[in-house]
């Protein structure tokens, strides 16, 4: 008598329904990365118990690194149409008469960038510099003392292309504050009483007495 | 990974029939990548956004207007200075009287922290509660207006302290938001950042020797 052999065979598992699932989430995770853009200086913000996030457009923010130079980035508004860094651009183009003005292939590389600092006179040399290398080096913070304040020159046209804009400091922990206090007294004189700081967030703890659970 | 095609010996006579195979693709190395991709862009996706702490500082004082007269025992005067150190005083420093003592405390939750509750027991009680009621069920409204609720507490506090947050120089900008965000937590209605006067730069220096204290022009 023989013995009955059984066939072994490998159980085929169909993949397709994984991998689609799969090719799914890449692609939604791919759409809804947002890459950071080039940093013009790292910044650690301090903690703070606020959980509001952050808006999402017609946000100017007004950076300081831990160096205190300062830095601004404005949006480029709700949607590709609005090219309020371009408008914003070519009036402090005209306001620090910089001659001839700028080209349209500047003001393009201009929209694409984020925060920049530097001075106005200084800003055709820094779109045209050849890489990333160039641009870093040339940010040397955007001047506010009260003789030459650009800084106030950028938030006034800010506000002069959208009215609504949000105002954002985002300052380093290890900033000095006297410099933070200079922004935030640029930006009182321009009226702007309401505006928000950049935190990251902490947990909130009482002391024993007075938690109420 | 996806298959394994084991050969089975041909058993039997026979002519070799060839077999009908539908043509298999080895899709291994493709869900390999895209396994890999997303979980690169899973780990890389930064669901939470940056978090903002809004700040809404009283309008500067026009050129020939007198700024607002400040109840003076309400007024708790919060000094930071460098080290990460904290100094408060209640009043005003008169130098024609005497100068009032300066206490130290720190940004720790034993710190100013309690010190500001003590002090504004009040409102942050009823603040407190309502939020307890909400978080319970008890108190049924909708979340936006649980925002409005607590505004309207902070207009009606007639007896919690009016906060003066004077910073002196070699304060970094983490302490200043420290003590912002204290007044948040604590639930202070009224505060805002103002210079250190040189009455009380002379305090801090007698209180801790060997500082310098400037103000900030």
């Amino acid at each position: 008598m023989g013995k009955i052999k059984i066939a072994v065979k490998t159980p085929r598992i169909d993949m397709t329904p994984m991998v689609d699932l799969f090719f799914l989430l890449l692609v939604f995770f791919i759409l809804t990365a947002t890459f950071r853009p080039e940093e013009a200086a790292p910044i650690s913000t301090p903690k703070s118990t606020s959980s509001t996030p952050i808006p999402d457009n017609h946000l100017v923010t007004i950076e300081i690194s831990k160096d205190d130079k300062v830095f601004f980035n404005m949006d480029n508004g709700s949607d590709s149409t609005e090219h309020l860094r371009a408008k914003v651009l070519q009036a402090i183009g005209s306001n620090y008469q910089i001659r001839p003005p700028f080209t349209p292939k500047e003001i393009k590389k201009f929209e694409g960038l984020a925060s920049f600092g530097l001075p106005a006179l200084k800003l055709r040399e820094f779109l045209n510099a050849p890489d990333v290398k160039t641009r870093e080096a040339m940010q040397v913070g955007i001047p506010i003392d009260s003789i030459d304040n650009q800084l106030a020159m950028w938030i006034r046209y800010a506000r002069t292309y959208n009215n609504d804009m949000q105002f954002t400091v985002k300052g380093d922990g290890a900033a000095n504050y006297p410099v933070v206090k200079k922004v935030i007294a640029v930006l009182q004189d321009n009226n702007v009483n309401k505006f928000n700081l950049t935190t990251d967030l902490k947990a909130v703890e009482l002391p024993e007495e007075f938690s109420i659970k | 990974m996806a298959e394994i095609v084991q050969e089975e010996g041909h058993k039997g006579k026979g002519k070799r029939k060839a077999k009908k195979h539908g043509t298999h693709i080895d899709m291994t190395p493709m869900v390999d990548l895209a396994c890999l991709l997303l979980t690169f862009f899973m780990l890389t996706t930064a669901f939470n956004k940056p978090k903002v702490m809004e700040i809404i500082l009283p309008e500067k004082p026009k050129e020939n207007e007198k700024p607002p007269e400040l109840d003076k025992d309400r007024a708790l005067n919060i000094l930071l200075v460098g080290n990460d150190k904290i100094l408060w005083y209640v009043g005003l420093a008169d130098p024609n009287k005497t100068l009032p003592v300066l206490t130290e405390a720190d940004y720790s939750k034993d710190g100013i922290r309690k010190v500001l509750l003590q002090r504004n027991k009040d409102l942050f009680t009823q603040v407190a509660t309502m939020k307890k009621a909400v978080t319970e069920g008890k108190l049924k409204i909708p979340r936006d207006s649980v925002d409005a609720r607590i505004k309207r507490f902070y207009k009606k506090d007639k007896l919690g302290p009016i906060v003066l947050i004077k910073a002196a120089d070699g304060v970094k900008y983490r302490n200043v938001v420290d003590i912002i965000d204290e007044m948040a937590i604590t639930n202070i209605a009224r505060y805002t950042l103002v210079d250190i006067n040189p009455v009380e730069k002379k305090m801090v220096q007698s209180r801790l020797p060997g500082s310098s204290v400037t103000a900030i022009k």
